[in-house]
């Protein structure tokens, strides 16, 4: 269901190779599985042919990447960015994470990228190849003699479903058309929460945050996590190893991570994507964001490079805290 | 592990009062660390620091915890007393058992167990302690003063009195400021230019002052005792240097209507033009606006008269650099506009003036020559109304004027009142006021002569319009003590408009990272202990552009400005505070949140070499902090993503140590 094709980016990345414009390029590589795409450096035409795969599961956001891939890899980096992405390429620039000459950013389109879970939800367990035929998925299972076929509207990850825009906000080349910004219901499900009693919500973010097995990986995709030394790993914060007293003291690690990319976070989603236990880590990011935009006005992160962002900035219209204090109701 | 001791003071019964010492000092002796702990009446005299001395020697101290008053009371006490035991002073805690417990608490029972908690958190913290060792920088032993008014003036003459050189930047064509336009002075009616051009000249002459004048500062770097300046040295198309100031060329331009700014307008210049006589320097300036030759290339009077040669057409502006300890601030004030004041109608009528208008009109070098004299039609004027508070005291029209009492229109409004009377006694002079504020010496004795002897009718009470008809202007006023409305019809009304610091003054304090109030007045370090030092070390602030003053005040101001100076510049090398940011460039990312945070400009980032465990070197870009700009604020320890920054003498580490203990 995308609208750009795999071949399309193939062609523009050898293109950009021969050319010698770039020396390698970042893209999505084949996994185990065909739903399970991996980051990959592909540094010829001959591997590109062979190992880029480009569908409806490259979610992953390349940002991070290049702030490790730009001090290692020799000349420039060909690297895809959905529109989202880009919002995350701004902000690590806006961070001086990494270094914009050594980059060769080509923005994609991108129609929404499905959830494995929600496809294993409906088809089952045991998938063995999945394919994109129009608006639907076709999913081939051991257990199943025909494919079972998927409307692919279905299947979109949450933050597809609740996509905040399709206009890039950084890149070099673009690929296909441009999109716009969205008008996005993504707080919906944050006021669903702020609704609730202080019990209520206790009790909601108790459930889903001890199903956290502290794999760290949605510390480890984030791309507004790239801290030299994670408070988490260093032993002299006092927070590193800690032996939890009870269950949901070992969980301050995501109130602690979302404090911490609180006014640096652009919402993109790749907590979530990549939790195994599903946990809906990025509603805690998006509260934030819906906070500060009630508070201190309308603010994108990575929407602009170099932009000020409220929660580092003063200005004498700022709330004061006694006033956020009154406005948060009852429930808070 | 450190040896702590602790020393429990009465303070008489201000502690002793509300707080058992005794139990205090019971308590805290087994607390982590503590190898001691004592209570003595009165800790910071000199047998209580004796006791601290003695009490390091024999039981090996290595930090010490003082519970007693405040530490901005005696914190420097016992730093002095742990350095004079052979301590670093640093190694000292103070935990407030007077102003944040005895003083606070009634109850012996509550105020003696929280007094136990403070002592608790100041023992964890002092655990944590290091020694720390201030840094030295070197001082530029040159000074800086912005703005060539009364206010720069004297400071400059009093620094430069002192041997150090000065330099004055002024954007004018001359120094003088304000002053200069002024005709007479209150309260004793000397004439401003007699007492203030012998300052000029004395600038001129001093060798330890150069005067960058039609110049302006575009850049401030550095820190006190080593501040970079850059300023801009507008063309003036004339060579300084070899420019007598004959006055030739300005005679010959035939460019002749230009608006005179020195008159505020009321008469005209040329286009090359020396601002008055006394000017300093007296040197003539091409209006490049105005100037046939610099606009289209056609004229060149000036330079054929120029017996000097010191035309220059072709001049541009120049960029000086210089380095300097410290900077005087003295910008000075403007009276507002009164554009927004249409019911005065200033636009309206020619005769309704400001009274610095007032004063060119008066003055013998104006624009009438001294004689009063209506600008419409000049016809002498029977009738004059002064209005005061015009933008002043403003609270309800804040969009209009100012909230504030602008000091000097009182003074001044009876000095024009009364030398109206004085020169021309068949004028009727009218002065309407809300309240007539004269505090100063001889200022209200001065006052009452204006009503007394001199005959002013102040009224008590507002115009509420001015109607120009005629060649009257009809004034419709209130008088609040009689309780009636008053038509006057007037020849002249004299607006008293207030004043404002200047408008470059903004960018200035943005430069200096010196802050300002919601008026744009420069904020003084403390409002009543440091009332000529700004917040960011090494910038004084000298005469109206800290708050509306006049002559007397500004004079002494800027001399307790310059003293402030010489005090700095007087020393070969400043010790700074240990207690500054640092940064741990093996967690810094070099996201520059500090840098935009910090309000002193105290952080810069380099790219620095590291070496990877794999043995590759890796640069990466990190923060690192100018102790000797950094004021300690901690801004800069919050806002940082990575927890890189910290703060000596209260490291994270430390205060959640101290919460901890308090939370135990």
């Amino acid at each position: 269901m995308q609208k750009i094709t795999r071949e399309q980016l193939l062609e523009k990345a050898c293109a950009l190779l021969a050319s010698g414009e770039v020396s390698c390029v970042l893209g999505w590589g084949a996994g185990e599985f065909g739903y399970d795409v991996t980051p990959t450096v592909f540094k010829t035409a001959e591997e590109l042919k062979e190992g880029f795969v480009f569908g409806d599961f490259c979610g992953v956001n390349f940002s991070k990447y290049l702030v490790s891939k730009t001090q290692k890899l020799e000349g420039k980096i060909l690297v895809f960015l959905k529109p989202c992405d880009t919002y995350s390429f701004n902000q690590l620039l806006t961070e001086h994470r990494f270094d914009r000459e050594k980059v060769y950013a080509v923005g994609i389109p991108c129609e929404g990228m499905a959830d494995i879970a929600k496809v294993k939800a409906i088809a089952g367990e045991g998938i063995v190849s999945i394919e994109a035929k129009g608006e639907k998925l076709l999913v081939t299972t051991l257990y199943e003699d025909a494919p079972v076929e998927i409307d692919a509207k279905d299947v979109l990850a949450e933050r597809c479903v609740n996509c905040k825009s399709k206009k890039h906000v950084a890149y070099d080349e673009l690929l296909g058309e441009e999109g716009d910004v969205l008008d996005s219901a993504r707080f919906d499900e944050v006021a669903r929460l702020e609704a609730m009693t202080p019990d209520e919500r206790f009790a909601f973010w108790q459930n889903e945050l001890s199903k956290c097995i502290r794999c760290n990986a949605c510390r480890d995709a984030c791309p507004a996590c790239t801290c030299e030394k994670c408070v988490f790993d260093n032993p002299n914060s006092g927070v590193e190893n800690k032996s939890p007293a009870n269950s949901f003291e070992e969980k301050m690690f995501h109130i602690i991570r979302a404090f911490h990319v609180a006014g640096r976070c652009t919402d993109c989603g790749e907590c979530s994507r990549v939790c195994p236990q599903n946990i809906p880590l990025h509603l805690l990011n998006r509260k934030f964001i819906k906070d500060i935009n009630e508070f201190y006005g309308e603010y994108q992160a990575g929407a602009e490079v170099g932009a000020r962002a409220p929660l580092v900035n003063y200005t004498t219209e700022d709330l004061e805290p006694g006033e956020v204090f009154d406005r948060r109701g009852e429930n808070a | 592990m450190q040896r702590v001791g602790v020393f429990v003071c009465w303070c008489g019964s201000n502690i002793a009062g509300t707080v058992d010492v005794q139990a205090v000092s019971e308590a805290l002796k087994n607390e982590p660390g503590v190898v001691y702990s004592a209570n003595y009446q009165y800790m910071c005299s000199q047998a209580g620091q004796e006791m601290i001395k003695a009490a390091v020697k024999e039981h090996r101290l290595t930090g010490i915890v003082v519970c007693s008053c405040s530490p901005r009371m005696h914190e420097a006490t016992f730093r002095k007393t742990a350095a004079a035991a052979g301590l670093n002073p640093y190694m000292v805690e103070i935990a407030n058992i007077r102003e944040q417990c005895s003083w606070v608490h009634k109850d012996m029972m509550t105020g003696t167990e929280k007094a136990i908690i403070l002592g608790k958190a100041a023992i964890a913290k002092v655990n944590l302690n290091a020694p720390l060792t201030p840094g030295e920088s070197p001082v530029t032993k040159r000074a800086l003063v912005i703005g060539g008014g009364i206010a720069g003036i004297q400071t400059a003459l009093d620094i430069a009195d002192a041997g150090f050189p000065v330099d004055i930047v002024e954007k004018q064509p001359t120094i003088g400021g304000k002053m200069a336009q002024l005709d007479k002075t209150f309260p004793t009616l000397d004439c401003a230019a007699c007492i203030l051009t012998p300052k000029m000249v004395d600038v001129a002459q001093n060798e330890k002052i150069r005067i960058f004048s039609y110049s302006e500062v575009t850049d401030v770097h550095g820190f006190v005792g080593n501040f970079d300046v850059k300023i801009k040295k507008k063309a003036r198309y004339v060579k300084e240097d070899i420019c007598t100031g004959c006055g030739a060329c300005v005679e010959k331009c035939p460019m002749k209507k230009v608006p005179n700014e020195f008159n505020l307008g009321m008469d005209n210049r040329h286009a090359i033009y020396i601002p008055f006589a006394q000017a300093v320097p007296k040197v003539a300036t091409i209006d490049p606006n105005a100037c046939n030759m610099l606009k289209n290339g056609k004229c060149g009077v000036c330079a054929k008269v120029c017996a000097a040669g010191a035309i220059d057409y072709k001049q541009k502006d120049e960029i000086i650099e210089e380095k300097y300890g410290a900077i005087v601030v003295a910008t000075g004030f403007n009276p507002i506009s009164m554009d927004k004041f249409d019911e005065f109608a200033y636009s309206q009528s020619k005769d309704v003036i400001t009274s610095l208008e007032f004063e060119r009109l008066t003055n013998a070098a104006g624009p009438s020559a001294g004689k009063l004299l209506r600008p419409s039609d000049g016809k002498h004027p029977h009738t004059i109304v002064f209005v005061q508070c015009v933008g002043s005291r403003c609270a309800a029209c804040a969009e209009k004027g100012k909230e504030y009492c602008s000091k000097i229109c009182c003074m001044y409004t009876a000095k024009h009142a009364m030398l109206t009377r004085d020169k021309y006694p068949d004028t009727e002079v009218y002065v309407f006021y809300i309240d007539a504020r004269t505090p100063g010496k001889n200022f209200d004795e001065f006052y009452r002569r204006a009503v007394e002897e001199y005959g002013v009718k102040y009224i008590k009470g507002m115009v509420g319009k001015v109607v120009p008809e005629g060649d009257k202007l009809k004034v419709q006023a209130s008088d609040l003590i009689a309780n009636k409305q008053l038509h006057i019809d007037a020849d002249l009304v004299v607006l008293a408009a207030a004043i404002e610091p200047d408008k470059s003054a903004r960018p200035l304090a943005t430069m200096l990272t010196a802050s300002m109030d919601t008026n744009d007045f420069f904020t003084e370090a403390h409002p009543k202990l440091r009332p000529v030092e700004s917040p960011t070390a090494g910038v004084f602030l000298s005469g109206a552009c800290q708050g509306p003053k006049d002559i007397p005040e500004t004079v002494s101001q800027a001399g307790a400005a310059a003293s402030k100076v010489i005090g700095l510049l007087a020393k070969d090398k400043l010790t700074g505070n240990p207690c500054v940011a640092s940064s741990n460039e093996l967690m810094c990312n070099g996201c520059s949140t500090c840098e935009r945070v910090c309000p002193y400009g105290a952080i810069t980032y380099i790219d620095k070499e590291f070496r990877m465990p794999d043995r590759t070197t890796k640069i990466r870009r990190v923060a690192v902090v100018n102790p000797a700009v950094c004021q300690g604020c901690g801004a800069c320890t919050v806002a940082c993503p990575s927890g890189a920054m910290d703060l000596n003498g209260f490291k994270n580490s430390q205060i959640m140590a101290e919460v901890d203990a308090i939370c135990k």
